[in-house]
């Protein structure tokens, strides 16, 4: 196993996702963040906190996705029970930035966009991610914003450890044997 | 974490957090029904027959609309103009719809127990519309995530159910599900009505309604099924409405507002008045809504990675 990104780079990194987000959306006014359930929702719950904070918005439209629906592989592995969906605006014409904490294969992305357009057509749609795993997609899909780049192996698993859920903030690489 | 079952047979063979996942599950789907786009492309690659071998127009609409909103594909089988007329066996009918590659089977059948023996024989998983007077799971489900959607949690709840009470299959399935849910049940109705020795499920019986609808928190008041009924139980249905029916007069007597819940199909002015039935405490309409969700939700967790552990 080996850390990553310990609480106080994690943190920085976060703190940088942000201002890059800021950087090219200013104000929020047309722009709504959605993060992926249910491992998602932790960086976007922070990376929104960070955004209303920089740029004194207090309204800034935030929601969560759930994707189970959308899966690819529904028949081929254990059913899920959802988590929620909660998207409380329309997403119509609006800038959106979809936010998941490990980018691997890319398929849980192409999910996601699929989900999304189902609620409304959003003018652009964006991927903010905290680790890329470089080298491992399956379909055609790159990031925008990245936390941290990591070339990986199949067999490896990238873990994101959030405060709220897990007890403590940090990042590691796991062999699995 | 999928369910414990393979098949939705009835509720008796469901643990609390198989209804709870329904449930939780239900509430998703839901909130899809809500959207502008109210479909799904998860069961894109299942098949899904719906097998009716008696009437219905709630209950198999609603299970083709969850199938469809799912995204499933959708074959309908109703037993009068088919092949069943002609001498066919249940379990030949079934298998030839399996044959054309059908994954999963919603029945309807007036057997009590048909859909168990279908269960011992095929291998798709079936889904109970409802058996002769023994289970309705599907609408005990819808029932109690509408209790569950007003009242925030069946526990405690004070659930009459009021009716034909020994022709009902919704009644059974409705006092398995609220009794693991952990809501106290009566039952009311003529005495002819209610089966000996229903206390052993542990419900109360009170055969003066208006102290059943007095003691209740929700009134789900059944029909006279008159089909089932092979002799005479009760003299009219005009005295049955006397006795019986539940009108508007006796919801303003009580000193609480009640809910009001009905499975359907109502007959107007014998069991319920239309001013109870269209008064703003009658929830029949959600009922009606959130079946469609529940379907989903079922057929959802039934469907994926087939183990042949699971029981039936």
């Amino acid at each position: 196993m080996k850390t990553l990104l310990n609480k106080d780079q994690l943190n920085i990194t976060l703190q940088r996702l942000a201002h890059q987000l800021v950087e090219n959306h200013l104000s929020f006014k047309d722009t709504a963040i959605i993060g992926i359930q249910p491992r998602g929702i932790y960086l976007s719950d922070r990376i929104a906190h960070m955004v209303r904070n920089i740029t004194g918005q207090k309204r800034i439209d935030y929601g969560r996705l759930d994707i189970t629906f959308y899966r690819d592989d529904v028949q081929s592995r254990d059913i899920q029970v959802p988590s929620d969906t909660d998207i409380a605006f329309s997403i119509e014409n609006k800038s959106v930035i979809l936010i998941d904490d490990v980018l691997h294969t890319g398929r849980t992305i192409r999910s996601a966009m699929d989900a999304l357009i189902d609620y409304g057509r959003p003018k652009n749609v964006e991927l903010l991610v905290l680790v890329d795993r470089r080298f491992s997609r399956e379909l055609p899909i790159q990031p925008d914003y990245v936390g941290h780049t990591v070339d990986t192996i199949l067999t490896q698993k990238v873990k994101v450890y959030w405060k709220e859920k897990d007890g403590k903030d940090e990042v590691v690489l796991i062999d699995k044997v | 974490m999928p369910l414990s079952v393979k098949h939705l047979l009835g509720i008796k063979e469901l643990t609390v957090q198989d209804i709870e996942q329904i449930f939780q599950t239900a509430d998703e789907f839901k909130q899809v029904l809500q959207r502008p786009i109210k479909k799904v492309p998860t069961l894109r690659d299942t098949t899904v027959a719906n097998i009716f071998f008696e009437n219905s127009t709630r209950t198999r609409l609603s299970f083709e609309l969850a199938e469809k909103r799912l995204g499933a594909d959708v074959v309908n089988f109703s037993a009068s103009g088919s092949s069943v007329s002609k001498g066919e066996t249940l379990i030949d009918t079934v298998n030839n719809i399996l044959a054309m590659k059908v994954d999963m089977v919603v029945m309807r059948h007036s057997a009590s127990g048909a859909p168990w023996f279908l269960a011992n024989h095929i291998d798709a998983s079936i889904v109970n519309a409802g058996d002769g007077i023994n289970e309705h799971p599907t609408q005990a489900l819808l029932d109690s995530f509408s209790i569950r959607e007003r009242l925030g949690s069946l526990k405690g709840k004070r659930i009459a159910i009021i009716g034909d009470i020994m022709h009902s299959r919704v009644a059974l399935s409705n006092i398995y599900c609220l009794a693991k849910l952990g809501a106290e049940v009566t039952v009311s109705g003529p005495p002819t009505l209610i089966p000996k020795h229903i206390e052993s499920l542990g419900v109360r019986v009170e055969y003066n309604v208006k102290k059943a609808l007095e003691w209740c928190d929700v009134a789900n008041v059944l029909r006279i099924q008159l089909e089932r009924q092979h002799k005479p139980l009760f003299s009219t249905l005009r005295e049955y409405a006397l006795f019986y029916g539940i009108n508007k007069q006796m919801l303003d007597g009580l000193k609480k507002k009640i809910i009001i819940m009905h499975p359907g199909p109502i007959n107007r002015g014998v069991e319920i008045n239309s001013d109870v039935a269209d008064s703003g405490q009658s929830i029949i309409l959600n009922q009606v809504e959130n079946g469609v969700a529940i379907r989903m939700a079922v057929i959802y967790l039934l469907s994926g990675k087939k183990d042949a552990q699971l029981s039936i």
